[in-house]
């Protein structure tokens, strides 16, 4: 018998773990990444001629639970549409019963891949357009609940996307009943989906869970979904998660190293992070409330939504004040000397005129 | 004679070792020893530091007296995993060997069937393990070897019986032939090697490939013990969990 060398067995490995697609009309090229949930491939689609992306579970689907749940997703992406949201083109079943959906593929960088390139500014203005995405969907009733850099592309033209919409959830007290412009975008609505019922948040559809441990990010959980209360999850949750996003562009890292990987969910939120500032002395004072206000362990402390939230980055980036921060008279000062840069220098060049004049005139 | 249909589905092969019929438990033992003999006499050579001879024996005598003594009848799989079972009985048997030394001949000079002890040994000179690894993470590491390496084998037979030459040719000629670390040929190259269209070698590989994942997992599926325990080494040593 010929025994494998091992890159061999690695190739074998990848290549027996790649979809087989036949039944469909997309033809796959190769992998691009993995997550828990599923793997991601870059494919062709045989019809369109386009390259899209093709995400494959990881679990196969005998009940068909998995199945109609993606289709919720894939129906939930498609009434809302915006260019920070995905969408999906196709949902199926592959013949070993794993279940995968087709969607547009985006040519960008992660944003926990695009930190150490860009300035404070750069990084708060992709944050903005996150917070606006998540805002957009929060009006419309849904929530993401695993928002995290790894889930954010950057575009070249600095374009944000908001992926993975896996585990989001249609809040029922939230329904969009007279919002004709949803409606008037298909021909089902976020009425027509089942309320009750939400994409998983712990474990697969057949209640194993991935490892033992929580589906979602610890680092980036807000302790409510930590501790398995989904009863509690709303905008908030959401806030939170960028809070953390928002943290971990200020200072580089995660707000909580959770390297240790704890199973207990209780055990997610144990201890404070260390402040912003505390890691890099120079982040202001204001930008570092409004990440920790988001990041509140009470839920009723936090901003209530992300359009709230990304009003305040807006108003930090504008040199306005933001409601996260009660400034004092010093920082007043100094941030409007600070917005109005330009008129103190016409100023003050006007002034010194003035007294050049006076000084040549007594001559 | 050549048949298009690919072999059924084999039973546990730890289940058989239970068996009241002689042949069945044969068989289960023999299909035992065919994975686990190379990972084993490497654990030895590696972890108890024994020199080739002193491994060959204890290789040898650890899977007559599993054997004799039915080591794996006792398996419970809701304990653990097989291969943590089968290691630690394998340390016990080592660290009884060792106390007898002198008394008896270690493995008492059992041969159970041939076993390619140099093929090991020069697998050792090449590769050797990992100094920052665990012993454990490198027993996997063999085991899975261990698993391609007779999924291939029986894969090859499989594609030779059912008439399916080319595919047999194109599958390794896309999978294997880049020992070097080079990138894989692209379908067009392979097209025009093998003389064929694009599509056909995607639709060639495509056959292959889903004949080789079902022979793996039906590999697995004779070396596990439970529905359970498949799924779990399936996802652990192909990333999905079977239908």
């Amino acid at each position: 018998m010929r025994w494998l060398s091992d890159s061999a067995v690695e190739r074998l490995r990848e290549d027996a773990d790649l979809p087989d697609l036949d039944n469909s009309k997309y033809a796959l090229i190769r992998k691009l990444g993995s997550g828990g949930m599923g793997t991601v491939y870059l494919a062709q689609d045989a019809e369109l001629g386009r390259k899209v992306a093709v995400k494959v579970m990881n679990v196969t689907d005998p009940s068909g639970a998995l199945a109609s749940r993606m289709m919720r997703e894939a129906q939930i992406i498609a009434l809302l549409e915006h260019p920070s949201i995905v969408p999906i083109h196709d949902v199926g079943t592959l013949s070993d019963g794993r279940v995968f959906y087709a969607m547009k593929l985006v040519h960008g960088r992660r944003l926990d891949e695009s930190v150490d390139s860009a300035s404070l500014s750069d990084l708060l203005r992709i944050f903005q357009k996150i917070c606006e995405a998540v805002a957009f969907t929060h009006s419309h009733g849904v929530i993401h609940r695993d928002l995290k850099p790894e889930n954010i592309m950057v575009g070249s033209f600095g374009e944000v996307l908001v992926m993975d919409w896996g585990v989001a959830k249609v809040l029922s007290s939230r329904r969009p009943e007279s919002d004709p412009a949803l409606l008037e975008n298909g021909d089902i609505s976020l009425e027509e989906i089942e309320f009750a019922d939400t994409l998983p948040l712990f474990g697969t559809p057949q209640g194993e869970t991935s490892g033992g441990t929580v589906i979602g990010t610890p680092a980036y959980m807000p302790p409510e979904q930590a501790m398995g209360r989904t009863e509690q999850l709303d905008e908030r949750s959401d806030v939170y998660a960028l809070g953390a996003i928002l943290y971990f562009l200020l200072t580089g890292r995660p707000p909580s190293d959770t390297s240790g990987s704890s199973t207990e969910p209780s055990e997610l939120h144990i201890g404070q992070p260390a402040r912003p500032r505390q890691i890099r002395s120079k982040i202001p004072k204001a930008i570092e409330a409004v990440c920790l206000k988001a990041m509140s362990e009470r839920q009723a402390d936090r901003y209530r939504g992300a359009e709230e939230m990304a009003t305040d980055v807006l108003n930090f980036l504008d040199g306005s004040p933001v409601s996260a921060y009660r400034e004092n008279l010093v920082e007043i000062a100094g941030r409007w000397a600070s917005k109005n840069r330009f008129l103190i220098l016409l100023i003050l060049t006007y002034l010194l005129m003035r007294v050049l004049v006076l000084f040549f005139l007594r001559r | 004679m050549r048949s298009d249909r690919f072999p059924v589905t084999r039973l546990s092969a730890i289940v058989g070792t239970k068996s009241s019929d002689q042949e069945e438990r044969t068989r289960a033992f023999e299909a035992l020893i065919a994975a686990y003999w190379m990972p084993v006499y490497k654990y030895v050579r590696i972890k108890w530091n024994k020199p080739g001879e002193d491994a060959r024996d204890l290789t040898q005598g650890f899977f007559a007296e599993a054997m004799e003594k039915d080591f794996f009848g006792r398996y419970d799989p809701a304990k653990a995993k097989f291969r943590t079972f089968l290691r630690t009985c394998l340390d016990g048997f080592v660290a009884n060997e060792n106390k007898a030394a002198g008394r008896i001949k270690r493995g008492g000079g059992a041969t159970i069937m041939s076993l390619d002890f140099d093929g090991a040994e020069e697998q050792l000179r090449v590769a050797s393990p990992p100094v920052d690894g665990s012993i454990e993470d490198y027993f996997e590491k063999e085991f899975a070897r261990s698993v391609f390496s007779l999924a291939l084998e029986s894969f090859r037979a499989n594609m030779l019986n059912a008439g399916k030459e080319i595919h047999l040719e194109l599958f390794e000629r896309y999978i294997l032939d880049n020992e070097d670390g080079s990138t894989k040929a692209s379908y067009k190259v392979l097209a025009a090697e093998f003389g064929i269209s694009t599509s056909d070698v995607t639709n060639y590989l495509a056959l292959s490939r889903r004949e080789f994942r079902r022979v793996v997992l039906d590999k697995l599926r004779e070396l596990t013990a439970s529905d359970d325990e498949f799924r779990r080494e399936a996802r652990a040593l192909l990333g999905v969990t079977p239908p």
